[in-house]
């Protein structure tokens, strides 16, 4: 008796068995190593033996004794990367969106040369974020940096400033290379989008006599938005889990910690892997919450625009 | 007179948005070309031209080294990203399955996690695989970001091509596994080298795992290895060699991203304005 | 053997009955064609015969093998589609070729094969090239050659021609019918051309939202259509249909004109008369209908004459080429050919 075996289920059998390498990386690589972080999280193990540990529940996070509270949640620090990290997410995104779309309508207008421009606008996205932290590290410098010399020179400022060692201004520097590692990518972005909007709105505003700065506002902006609020998201998340620039810039510095940097300082250079997995685990929350928040608003905005 | 004054913005505007993006870069390759003093000084245009700082840098540590094992670090990592999203692509682009859609979606999810908070997990697991402080290691950690997009990107791809072909294929006999070596990888060029481009500079560029998975300086990989030049003491950094390093590093990466500018923009804008 | 069988077979998607309770019988070596307009199935027919679709329910037989569960690849047919699908990075050797070579037969065996398919279809010198690099007609025989080489016992077409244009269509509508005569094989072909069903059918299937409207030898529909829809689809131009009341042996118009019929029925009715069946009559001849020159269509070989009658309802008439023919608004007398008149009730079936 030959057993039924429909071709659409056949199909489906070899789909799967299509997908099980790829899966098993990414399970080895991704999901597999996230629950073991949040594991790790609720023990006390050290980065020497991570195979002897034991349970300490959630004390990592928070924990109250003795009249004092402990646990990440309460770390001084960690809550300085917080608000260190929130800064530069929002300040940043914000200078390269707007930046971004700025630069992207001046490269929509076609004039001699635009190519070129385009092209130079890949060059700080190609730099490895490393190589650029140290490039800007350097003309950074207090002493023998040039952003210094050139601004005495033009009398803005009487003394050097320690770019990279004052707190505040520590924070600033490392959004400025952000801005300018970045904008690149956003402004690309936006003239993708700003290309797909058909030509004829601006024309029949061009026809009607409207201002070009009311046209952008009114007309340009709401329909480069959806793009534009994809980017936007994006960067945010990437921007919350930022590392490698802060690190190499300005080290394990508190003024610029950020919640990436804090945790794997307590992981790897203090070997806390119980605590630092907390500080990983909280990293995965936060952007997990905020991107969804992110879809919800994307959910509620087309059910409402259905209704 | 508007026309001219706007005109004259424009260009103003031009030459200010290109200075602001080529300066470091520039100033970065002035640098390279001094040496011990000189340093101390600071200068807009090349004074002497002193290629020592280019020769020191392969001397003083395994620069040759790194370069090595980031190329074959970030190549291993295309062939393998490629080679696993493309049958993955074919099974959720072009068959209809339940839990497609949400797959999709959670392969998505994987491209933003925070690398830390996968950290102490997958440094037992590399540690458990023997991997520790070895290129292999590097390899499979990257998986977990350079996947997630090229399955996307690849996927999208597959979607598009013409269902009779591969009917006409099927018609023809051939198994699900030659229909998308023999028949849709050949028209998938464009999409596997944007994503190939893609996942290249990911993981050249790459520095969180290479610092924490590597241990010695013969397997840093270049990002790692230009971080942690040292100096004769601490607060002396030799800046020449930095930038020298820098600059080896940076300018074949240009030189790549300006040959292939047109398919990467495609790349990068399909994923996130068709996403 | 290779005789096709579908029994009670219907598909569904979604919601929606597609095919509805086929049942059919296709002789060994017949010119099977299924035609209809769009949406009456005739594609998803083919395709569930083939194996690109499953059957939601019933049952397909190919040469007495039960292959409703088989995947395309082991029922033993060839598929020629609309858009040629050929395999763009490959040449034409190639693309013929790589059915055979994958499934393992020795490099020669296959390049014989290939070669005598090329000679059959006259494309021997075109097997370097890229489909790219051929035109629609070139490419069609690529794709013809490539269902051919794989020796199946059934023969499929998806609307091979409506992509070719007019005069190439006429030249391939020969071809097909020729490698039909020369490969004796069993042909199943799809159209909504209707004058492609006529010229190449051993037998013709009617399809209608998803039923057999009629199916029969051509001559069969294009002179006793079982129901109107039968009658209005096949030739060209369409049959007239005359809404009527019949009493008495006679087809009332609403004019009140009459026309003498040979049928028992009473009641209203359908009457239809062809193009080629209605000629001009002196007028007030007994029998004959009054009407009115709309239009004059000359097509070379003939003419067709739009006239209206007296309430209205417009007639074509196939008039002959070479004799004087009336003029836009002039009245005329028109007589039907008694032999050749078809009834149909109300509900569209067949009466006389």
């Amino acid at each position: 008796m030959l057993k039924e075996r429909s071709i659409s289920s056949e199909r489906k059998r070899a789909a799967w068995l299509f997908l099980a390498p790829m899966l098993a990386v990414l399970v080895l690589v991704a999901a597999w190593p996230l629950v073991r972080t949040f594991y790790f999280s609720l023990t006390n193990a050290t980065l020497v033996d991570m195979g002897r540990y034991s349970f300490v529940g959630l004390s990592n996070y928070l924990a109250y004794d003795n009249g004092r509270w402990y646990g990440v949640l309460t770390d001084p620090q960690w809550l300085a990367s917080l608000r260190n990290t929130l800064i530069f997410a929002v300040v940043s995104v914000s200078l390269e969106t707007i930046l971004g779309v700025l630069i992207a309508v001046l490269l929509n207008a076609s004039f001699p040369g635009r190519g070129m421009l385009r092209a130079a606008m890949l060059v700080p996205w190609a730099i490895p974020t490393v190589v650029s932290a140290k490039m800007w590290g350097w003309m950074l410098n207090d002493q023998f940096g040039v952003v210094n010399d050139a601004l005495m020179k033009l009398g803005l400022i009487a003394e050097p400033v320690a770019w990279l060692a004052d707190p505040t201004l520590s924070l600033i520097s490392v959004i400025l290379v952000d801005v300018w590692k970045t904008t690149p990518f956003v402004a690309l972005l936006a003239l993708a989008a700003l290309q797909m909007v058909p030509k004829d709105c601006y024309e029949a505003a061009r026809v009607d006599g409207i201002h070009p700065v009311k046209v952008f506002f009114q007309v340009t902006l709401p329909l480069i938005a959806p793009a534009l609020a994809v980017a936007v998201v994006f960067r945010l998340l990437d921007a919350m889990r930022m590392f490698d620039l802060v690190y190499v810039m300005t080290g394990t510095t508190d003024s610029t910690m950020t919640l990436s940097v804090f945790a794997r300082q307590e992981l790897v250079d203090f070997q806390d892997v119980g605590y630092g997995s907390a500080a990983s685990t909280l990293v995965f929350f936060i952007i997990a919450l905020l991107t969804a928040l992110y879809v919800m608003s994307v959910r509620l905005d087309l059910d409402g625009r259905r209704q | 007179m508007k026309r001219v004054l706007a005109g004259t913005g424009l260009t103003v505007a031009c030459i200010a948005l290109a200075f602001f993006l080529l300066f470091p870069l520039y100033y970065a390759v002035l640098t390279s070309l001094k040496s011990g003093s000189e340093l101390f000084r600071v200068d807009y245009w090349p004074t002497d031209i002193d290629l020592s700082s280019y020769v020191r840098i392969w001397q003083e540590q395994p620069f040759a080294r790194n370069i090595l094992n980031s190329i074959f670090v970030a190549t291993c990592v295309v062939a393998l990203s490629l080679a696993l999203a493309l049958t993955a692509a074919y099974a959720l682009g072009r068959v209809q399955f339940r839990g497609r859609k949400f797959l999709l979606y959670t392969i998505l999810g994987v491209s933003m996690f925070p690398q830390v908070a996968v950290l102490s997990g997958l440094f037992e697991v590399i540690r458990t695989l023997g991997l520790y402080n070895n290129l292999g290691g590097l390899i499979l950690s990257y998986m977990i970001f350079t996947l997630p997009f090229t399955v996307w990107v690849l996927t999208t791809f597959m979607r598009d091509l013409p269902v009779e072909i591969e009917e006409a294929a099927i018609m023809d006999g051939l198994s699900p596994f030659v229909i998308v070596t023999r028949i849709f990888m050949p028209l998938m060029g464009p999409a596997m080298v944007a994503t190939g481009l893609l996942a290249f500079i990911a993981a050249w560029n790459e520095f969180l795992f290479a610092l924490t998975f590597t241990l010695s300086n013969e397997q840093r990989t270049v990002p790692v290895a230009i971080a942690l030049i040292t100096g004769a003491s601490e607060y002396e950094l030799p800046w020449g060699n930095i930038m020298a390093a820098s600059v080896i590093v940076t300018v074949p990466l240009i030189a790549l991203v300006l040959i292939f500018q047109r398919r990467l923009v495609a790349g990068l804008t399909a994923g996130a304005v068709k996403g | 053997m290779a005789g096709v069988r579908l029994e009670n077979v219907t598909k569904r998607f979604g919601n929606t009955d597609v095919i509805r309770n086929i049942e059919l019988d296709v002789a060994d070596g017949e010119f099977l064609v299924f035609v209809g307009p769009s949406g009456c199935g005739k594609s998803t027919m083919l395709r569930l015969i083939a194996g690109l679709e499953e059957a939601t329910s019933g049952k397909i037989w190919i040469d007495d093998r039960e292959v409703t569960h088989l995947p395309p690849a082991k029922r033993g047919v060839s598929m020629v589609f609309q858009s040629y699908a050929l395999y763009p990075h490959m040449d034409a050797y190639k693309n013929i070729a790589f059915g055979l070579q994958t499934s393992g037969a020795s490099d020669d065996s296959v390049d014989q094969r290939v070669r005598r398919v090329a000679g059959m279809l006259q494309i021997d010198d075109l097997l370097h090239r890229k489909p790219r690099e051929l035109s629609g007609g070139q490419r069609q025989r690529v794709a013809i050659a490539r269902a051919i080489v794989r020796e199946p016992q059934v023969f499929l077409f998806d609307e091979p021609l409506s992509n070719l244009d007019a005069a190439l269509r006429a030249q391939t509508r020969l071809e097909i019918a020729r490698l039909h005569d020369e490969l004796k094989a069993t042909m199943i072909y799809v159209t909504h051309d209707q004058l492609e069903a006529m010229t190449l059918a051993d037998r013709i299937v009617l399809l209608n939202s998803g039923r057999i409207e009629q199916a029969g030898k051509p001559t069969e529909l294009y002179r006793r259509p079982a129901t109107r829809f039968a009658a209005e689809f096949m030739g060209s131009p369409k049959m007239n249909i005359l809404p009527v009341n019949v009493e008495g042996g006679q087809a009332v118009l609403p004019s009140d004109e009459r026309v003498p019929l040979a049928t028992q029925h009473t009641g209203p009715a359908d009457l239809g008369v062809r193009p080629e069946n209605i000629s001009l009559a002196a007028a007030g001849e007994p029998g004959s209908l009054r009407a009115r020159v709309l239009h004059v269509e000359e097509l070379g070989e003939s003419r067709i004459i739009h006239a209206s009658l007296a309430d209205r309802t417009s007639l074509a008439v196939r008039y002959p080429a070479d004799a004087p023919t009336p003029k836009k608004g002039e009245d005329i007398a028109l007589r039907l050919d008694s032999d050749h008149l078809h009834l149909f009730g109300r509900d569209g079936a067949r009466i006389g």
